[in-house]
């Protein structure tokens, strides 16, 4: 199919507008009908694409046949195909969740979420950086809306810092991209990647700051330290379909980190190569030290999930850091095990919160839960694949990652970092899951709210990803492999990607 | 031109990054506009400024870069769109924890410490 590729930013454009209007606008069963009628399209279309492009190669898609690099592209290789089937499968999973009950905190939530779900696709498939700030902005835009969805003095001054950060962030996002314009004199990112390396030797310097500006500000999205403040309580002030779905919103950020500098400030940029590495590394090291301190420290678990996101983007920055084809592949077999994993969490860690009244997810005395043994076991499964225990997942991405170091040194540095967050993650969760599970004061009561079929349903279908990302690991790998090798390779990411242009 | 056109952007930079800094939810907005103005000039001249010099093929001698006014444009209409929206976040704000900082508290000066908080009182 010739447009399938733009189907993952349409269903859900269509779908959203379709429920602002009369006949779905007004009921909200049918909204939710509706809604989860297009996140499942939206999924069938997203592995259609995955499984045409490891058939078939590359889909260029030039909006209204402008041919690149003066028309926008859409570009689905097998990095953004992998992240769209994995947003779309999460989000499928998460509006499964929301439709029990949890979206009629606030008006237009499906809408908004379906937006949000558009912008993430978008900016995963699109081959121009302008076009990929302009997604930033919509995912943004419905991500404010929906962080104030279910009202409360603590959303909304979570919302008031995520909005201010992130308004100031675009700032700098044109300013970077600006500075890049004026320079290269292109927005195509596969243009950019080849002009780059013939850039005169007065305006490097300036090329340089555009692009570390960008640094910047996807540092911002991907909770780089020092810019990753804002996560831990933004993310445990949402609510939880909507902090579900935020945990791929910092993959959004590491993914533009790998797009831009591998494929644009790469290897082959002369100049301009490789110009992030030295600040990458040693931020991603420190990103890692202040999870795992914010780890230890975290006093309930919605909190403690929002560490170990910036445990993980710590470790998703090291391996961009490390820039070989290993450590790209690693990467990015652990982005969607932390990315399902962590949403999965969150699920969980609101229905547990349901259940201990006024206690909700702090690690403190209170009364039973009242489906304990439901709820432990997916508890604990959650924490097993979170934390890197085999059998599961998170076991096979962190051997993974400590497998593509390249050096002595990074070993030494990066090996004890990560198996300390581990252990730090494992501390906190035996300790945090006694607290929930086993220390209480035994008096049931039924004041509060059961879990409903749907509701685990979801959370299943997510921790569910793990053990199958380990039956079908090698599979995976090879298909992670493929896409780093894409990603790596100049002709294929970069030549390829412009047909009118001679090498 | 060139001079004084980035004399003006560097100012309005300055100015916005300044009252972002600032602690009332008010002078925050007015800086997030300050920096979005500023954002507009400067990828309005990254096309490089000339005079007398249309987008259009045929219409003067000299061509104009039409790609960054696209942009400009683009950036515009978002940027008003999230300032509307700073705006009713921060009324919503006030509304919500009764005051217009934006940690949602005034701090209080230490006990001896005659402290600057920001324009807060």
């Amino acid at each position: 199919m010739q447009h399938l590729s733009i189907l993952p930013i349409l269903i859900p454009l269509i779908v959203g507008a379709a429920l602002l209007l009369p006949p779905l606008s007004k009921n909200i069963q049918r909204q939710r009908v509706a809604a989860l009628f297009g996140l499942f399209s939206l999924m069938i279309s997203a592995f259609y694409l995955l499984y045409q492009v490891q058939m078939e190669g590359v889909h260029l898609y030039a909006l209204g046949d402008w041919q690149p690099p003066f028309g926008i592209v859409l570009v689905a290789d097998p990095v953004s195909v992998l992240l769209v089937a994995l947003t779309s499968f999460l989000a499928f999973a998460v509006m499964l969740y929301a439709v029990n009950g949890q979206d009629r905190g606030g008006a237009y939530f499906h809408p908004l979420f379906m937006f949000q779900v558009m912008g993430i696709n978008g900016a995963f498939l699109t081959g121009d950086i302008f076009n990929l700030f302009v997604f930033f902005e919509v995912l943004l835009i419905a991500s404010y809306a929906l962080l104030v969805h279910g009202g409360g003095k603590q959303r909304t001054q979570a919302t008031l810092h995520y909005v201010i950060l992130n308004l100031v962030g675009s700032s700098l996002f044109l300013f970077g991209l600006g500075i890049i314009y004026g320079t290269l004199g292109t927005l195509n990112m596969a243009d950019l990647a080849v002009k780059v390396s013939s850039l005169h030797a007065e305006n490097a310097t300036l090329a340089k700051t555009g692009a570390l500006l960008l640094l910047v500000v996807f540092g911002l999205k991907a909770a780089m330290l020092p810019l990753h403040f804002w996560l831990p309580k933004t993310y445990a002030s949402a609510s939880a379909p909507v902090a579900a779905l935020f945990a791929i919103m910092t993959k959004v950020g590491i993914y533009s980190i790998f797009r831009v500098y591998t494929v644009i400030f790469g290897d082959h940029a002369g100049e301009l190569a490789n110009i992030a590495t030295p600040w990458l590394w040693p931020l991603a090291l420190l990103t890692i030290v202040v999870g795992t301190i914010g780890i230890l420290a975290s006093p309930g678990l919605k909190t403690l999930i929002g560490n170990l996101v910036v445990l993980s983007s710590g470790t998703l920055l090291a391996c961009a850091a490390i820039n070989s084809e290993a450590a790209t592949s690693a990467a990015l077999y652990y982005l969607v095990h932390s990315t399902l994993a962590s949403a999965g969490l969150f699920l969980l860690a609101d229905m547990i919160a349901r259940q201990r009244g006024q206690a909700e997810d702090r690690f403190v005395h209170s009364r039973p839960l009242m489906q304990p043994r439901l709820l432990a076991i997916l508890f604990s499964v959650g924490a097993l694949a979170m934390i890197g225990m085999p059998p599961l997942s998170g076991f096979i991405g962190k051997i993974m990652i400590l497998q593509s170091t390249q050096s002595v040194a990074e070993s030494l540095w990066l090996w004890p970092l990560v198996l300390l967050g581990s252990l730090a993650a494992l501390i906190t969760f035996s300790r945090g899951g006694t607290t929930l599970f086993w220390r209480h004061n035994g008096n049931v009561s039924t004041e509060g709210e059961a879990a409903k079929p749907l509701e685990i349903t979801a959370v299943i279908l997510l921790f569910l990803a793990s053990p199958v990302m380990v039956i079908f690991g090698g599979d995976m790998t090879i298909y992670t492999q493929h896409a780093a090798h894409y990603l790596h390779d100049f002709q294929s990411s970069a030549y390829d990607l412009l047909p009118g242009i001679m090498q | 031109m060139e001079g004084m056109y980035a004399f003006c952007v560097g100012l309005l930079t300055a100015c916005g990054v300044f009252l972002t800094l600032r602690g009332r939810s008010f002078s925050v907005v007015v800086g997030l506009t300050l920096l979005s103005y500023a954002v507009n000039l400067f990828l309005f001249a990254s096309g490089r400024l000339k005079l007398d010099a249309a987008a259009v093929l045929g219409q003067s001698k000299s061509i104009g870069d039409p790609l960054p006014q696209a942009l400009v444009l683009t950036a515009i209409v978002i940027g008003f769109a999230m300032t509307a929206f700073a705006v009713i976040l921060a009324m919503r704000a006030r509304a919500d924890l009764g005051n217009d900082h934006v940690d949602g508290q005034i701090p209080q000066p230490r006990h001896g410490i005659n402290q600057k908080t920001g324009g807060a009182k």
